[in-house]
């Protein structure tokens, strides 16, 4: 048995030759290459600035903005700060992002299932939509749609109308807008009493298929059941009224809006549609016979043994596709749809010429919103991750 | 004939994958409590045969029969023949996102209907049966390959199939996990139960089977009992095939 | 005795089960036959059989079909830009050269040899910017003056060529060992990979002359090229980490093994099976290119999209937004459509003899 040498192995002097180095040399010259470059381009920048006459820092954000902005979610006009007009064009982007995300998911799922349908023509038909509309740039979609299909449209007074209570002119799409009365409050509270209710039943009661069913339903709908008896319906509606040259009431969806949402969730679902075939596909053929082997009908083998498994290899794709039309929603600034881009980086940007802190500040959100995708993503790919030896 | 006494009967099957002609004029009967071991050279038709036991694969001519119920294109149908049929898999195909205890209850609970306890007991019996009880919380990627063999044999049986089909059951296995699998087929055969097994295990095969069926080119070739198969094989390709594979 | 195999192709059968199989199948049928009945038809009537296409001016243009005359009429500027008519042959000729250039590649021989790939990535580059800029014998045409189709074009194969060798400096920097290297290069492909495409080329329009010193000019081309090449770098690095990852580390041991540098191991053994790897994702951000370079517009160039948007909203001319979108739509999807089609052919041929076919015993 070899005895342990009580001093070690013997220690190498370091020398010019040495690879370790030679490496930390390398990256001590990288990094004052980079931040030697850093410097002297905001150097520059600050010189070019400073000539022209442009402020530095960030103090404009508390000035007036002095311009309107047509669509905004939150109390905004001429006199509110750029710091508001930020915020006006953020929470427009979050808005158009959030339906956009929904609306995607929706139709790229139906259309994902369709392109593996039993049936021909369907399958057809699925095939044809993503190749179309993966193929042709976002932005031509959204001036299509935007300038020749929703400008185009005749006035209110010749509106398209919808069950006369929505109406599609090129003012925009009206519809009707929810007025919460009294008791408002406490619908929601019970609504999500009840979900919180339902999904506690739905763990409790795991002893059977199809036994679940009927006390989860009961559970969801008691609470706001019992909310809308002792109360009354608390929701009113004000529905779009064509008078003289325009619509009141209802709440107004621009055109800008329109288009936008349209254009990027049906550009999205194009993808999720490939990334949800694929998910699908990717589920080894034996998985399924296995479980028609045991006698399972078809829709639970997609629910229980395909579908479980297949949106192992979905999701992370599909977040990504979600980061995506987040950021594609700045092509807004082409249509002057208000979002961050054409608020901040168009306009404040124009009016102000403090190029460096805008963009910086517009880049930052947008980073900020990829990263706080990502650790949520890598959060779940943890958690799902098959346990393995 | 009695035909609740015949679990499987194939009458002049023949089966095409495109041009490829794979199943010919098969005929054969299997009778309940019978042990079939099926084997041949590789593409001679035999996996094909047993898949289209459970409908795994259509049959395009002919009359398939088991239990007495002839198997169509009526989902109906078939989804009943499944139930009384069980397979085991050659890659096991145990679903990786469910416990070992949730792959066996998975089907009694949301076929036959049973209630999620009685379901688990029975998980539990056949479990130990197959003596692997302690894995039962176990997720099959934390498992052997013998071990997942093992719960696949008892996620079948958890169904109380009347016939069992095993497609190659050992093939992918490391040799020294080959024999506890085995152990569980004879077991499983000595209770009684209606098996067809395509194997190459032929040491299995003298042991447990009633019949060996030798196929070639999607023909039956020949089949007898193992004795006779074994010592005295009829047919030249049968030779031919015996001699290569009982070489050691 | 064999039975007879059944016919090759029964319609019938196939209908049978493909479209009549049960209700539900039947419902879906007439589902996907009415929606052919409501777009086909009335699409070719707009398109062909009512359309004008012969005329030279607006009045040409009446009937309720599409008038492809406002596409004629506009065809030199879609296609060239504000390129002058004159030298007009110029852009062809290098267009005529760049497929002389890329033929050697239909040959595998050819596609190993290293001068081909010179030829094509360094001599036709700076032969073409002679050509379609002018000096040197040749009358200058400014960037400003070049758009259409020929400045997509340029865009994108500009941006193709430098977002290779970005992309695979990037993706090696991202897994090497060296701390600083590795945090540098992943700093740099999130943060480009994370900002929307259009913030990027306002930083390059905008921002980047505040960095250059006081009287360096850059050419507003160059400054959307460079902000499209970047970003270009950063998703081609992915995609490329992608297929580094899939490269067996015994591969790397083996070429270590036998003495090769780390730019060796790299050249000959780890990027030739990487990139073949991933060459259906690496076409589908040449894909993605194309289809960004139509932002430039954004930024004040008249790229394809940007050329035919002038022409919709010129008023002499309104009204015939639609016929202009589906040319631009037409011409994108046969490029777009064109390359994946030809990356799905590739991803066979390079999958033959990895596929192991089905055990049929």
């Amino acid at each position: 048995m070899a005895a342990l040498d009580p001093i070690g192995p013997p220690r190498r002097a370091s020398s010019w030759r040495s690879p370790r180095l030679r490496a930390w040399l390398l990256q001590a010259a990288l990094l004052a290459a980079v931040l030697g470059a850093v410097a002297l381009m905001f150097g520059n920048a600050l010189d070019n600035l400073a000539r022209q006459g442009i402020a530095s820092g960030f103090g404009f954000l508390s000035q007036p903005a002095g311009f309107g902005i047509e669509t905004t979610l939150i109390e905004y006009s001429e006199t509110s700060s750029y710091g508001r007009a930020f915020l006006v064009g953020l929470l427009n982007t979050l808005l158009v992002s959030a339906i956009g995300i929904v609306l995607a998911t929706v139709l790229g799922f139906v259309i994902g299932v369709a392109r593996l349908s039993p049936n021909a023509l369907i399958r057809g038909w699925a095939y044809a939509y993503v190749e179309l509309i993966r193929n042709v740039p976002l932005l031509l979609q959204i001036f299509f749609w935007y300038f020749a299909v929703l400008r185009p449209l005749p006035g209110p007074r010749e509106a398209i109308s919808l069950f006369d209570v929505a109406f599609l002119s090129n003012r925009g799409l009206q519809l009707p807008k929810p007025l919460p009365e009294d008791g408002f409050g406490w619908l929601v509270a019970a609504l999500a009493l009840g979900v919180v209710a339902a999904l506690l039943v739905a763990r409790w009661r795991r002893d059977g298929a199809g036994r679940r069913w009927p006390w989860t339903l009961a559970a969801l709908l008691l609470p706001p059941a019992a909310v809308v008896l002792a109360v009354g319906w608390p929701l009113a509606w004000s529905v779009p009224e064509l008078s003289r040259f325009n619509f009141h009431g209802g709440m107004t969806l621009t055109p800008e809006f329109v288009a936008l949402v349209l254009a990027l969730s049906l550009y999205t679902a194009s993808f999720i549609a490939e990334i949800v075939r694929a998910g699908l596909q990717s589920v080894r053929r034996g998985q399924r016979e296995a479980a028609l082997a045991l006698g399972l009908p078809p829709r639970l083998v997609l629910r229980k043994v395909v579908l479980p498994q297949a949106m192992r290899v979905i999701v992370p794709p599909l977040t990504n596709q979600y980061l995506n039309l987040t950021k594609n929603s700045s092509l807004a600034a082409a249509i002057a749809y208000p979002d961050l881009v054409s608020v901040f980086a168009g306009t404040v940007l124009n009016q102000t010429g403090q190029a460096v802190e805008v963009i910086s500040i517009t880049m930052a959100v947008y980073l900020a919103i990829s990263l706080a995708i990502a650790a949520l993503m890598a959060w779940y790919n943890r958690r799902q991750a098959l346990v393995e030896r | 004939m009695n035909d609740v006494q015949e679990a499987v009967r194939f009458e002049r099957v023949n089966k095409w994958f495109g041009r490829l002609h794979v199943l010919r004029d098969i005929d054969l009967s299997v009778r309940a409590g019978e042990r079939i071991v099926i084997c041949g050279p590789s593409g001679s038709g035999k996996s094909t045969l047993i898949r289209c036991v459970n409908r795994l694969e259509k049959h395009q001519q002919g009359r398939l029969l088991v239990n007495g119920v002839e198997l169509t294109d009526d989902r109906k149908r078939t989804e009943r023949i499944r139930r009384e049929v069980g397979m085991v898999f050659q890659h096991f195909e145990l679903f990786p996102h469910l416990t070992v205890l949730e792959n066996c209850t998975l089907a009694p609970i949301h076929v036959r209907g049973m209630g999620r306890a009685e379901a688990e007991a029975l998980a539990m019996e056949y479990l130990a049966r197959v003596r692997i009880p302690d894995k039962a919380h176990s997720y099959p990627g934390q498992l052997s390959g013998g071990q997942q063999q093992r719960v696949a044999i008892a996620r079948a049986l958890c169904m109380q199939p009347k016939i069992m089909l095993f497609d190659e059951p050992t093939s992918a296995l490391d040799p020294e996990m080959i024999k506890e699998v085995l152990d569980v087929m004879v077991e499983l055969a000595a209770s009684g139960m209606t098996m067809l097994c395509v194997t190459h295990e032929m040491g299995f095969a003298r042991e447990v089977a009633d019949r060996v069926v030798f196929m070639d080119e999607g023909r039956i070739v020949e089949a007898a009992d193992p004795e006779t198969f074994f010592s005295a094989p009829q047919s030249e390709r049968a030779r031919q095939f015996l001699g290569q594979i009982l070489r050691r | 005795m064999d039975a007879m195999p059944p016919r090759r192709f029964d319609l019938l059968a196939w209908a049978r089960t493909q479209l009549f199989s049960g209700p539900l199948n039947i419902a879906l049928t007439l589902l996907g036959l009415w929606l052919l009945w409501l777009t086909v038809p009335p699409l070719i009537d707009w398109a062909l059989l009512k359309a004008q296409f012969v005329g030279s001016s607006r009045e040409d243009c009446g009937g309720e079909g599409a008038c492809w005359v406002f596409v004629r009429v506009h065809l030199p500027q879609f296609l060239y830009g504000f390129y002058p008519e004159e030298q007009r042959w110029r852009v062809n000729l290098g267009v005529l050269l760049l497929a002389l250039f890329a033929l050697p590649l239909a040959w595998r021989r050819l596609r190993e040899n290293v001068w081909v790939w010179v030829g094509l990535l360094v001599v036709y580059p700076l032969l073409a910017w002679w050509l379609f800029h002018g000096g040197l014998g040749l009358p200058e045409v400014e960037t400003s003056r070049w758009g259409g189709l020929f400045l997509t074009l340029v865009v994108a194969g500009a941006s193709m060529s430098a977002a290779l060798p970005l992309g695979i400096l990037l993706a090696l920097g991202r897994r090497s060992s060296l701390p600083a290297v590795k945090a540098v290069c992943t700093v740099f492909i999130e943060f480009w990979r994370g900002v929307p495409h259009i913030t990027v080329l306002f930083m390059a329009s905008v921002m980047l002359p505040l960095f250059l010193p006081a009287g360096v000019d850059l050419d507003k081309l160059l400054r959307a090229l460079i902000g499209v090449a970047v970003f270009a770098g950063a998703y081609m690095a992915e995609v490329i980490r992608g297929g580094l990852q899939g490269v067996p580390a015994g591969q790397l041991e083996a070429a270590k093994a036998l003495g090769l540098s780390y730019w060796q191991q790299m050249r000959l053994v780890v990027l030739p099976q990487a990139l073949r790897l991933v060459i259906p994702g690496i076409v589908n951000v040449f894909i993605a290119l194309f289809k960004d370079t139509s932002l430039v517009l954004i930024i004040g160039l008249f790229d394809l999209l940007g050329m035919v948007q002038a022409a919709v909203t010129n008023p002499q001319w309104l009204g015939y937004a639609v016929e202009g979108y589906v040319f631009a739509a037409l011409v994108f999807w046969l490029f777009c459509y064109g390359m994946s089609v030809l990356s799905r052919r590739l991803e066979r041929r390079l999958n033959v003899g990895r596929h192991v076919p089905e055990d049929l015993a």
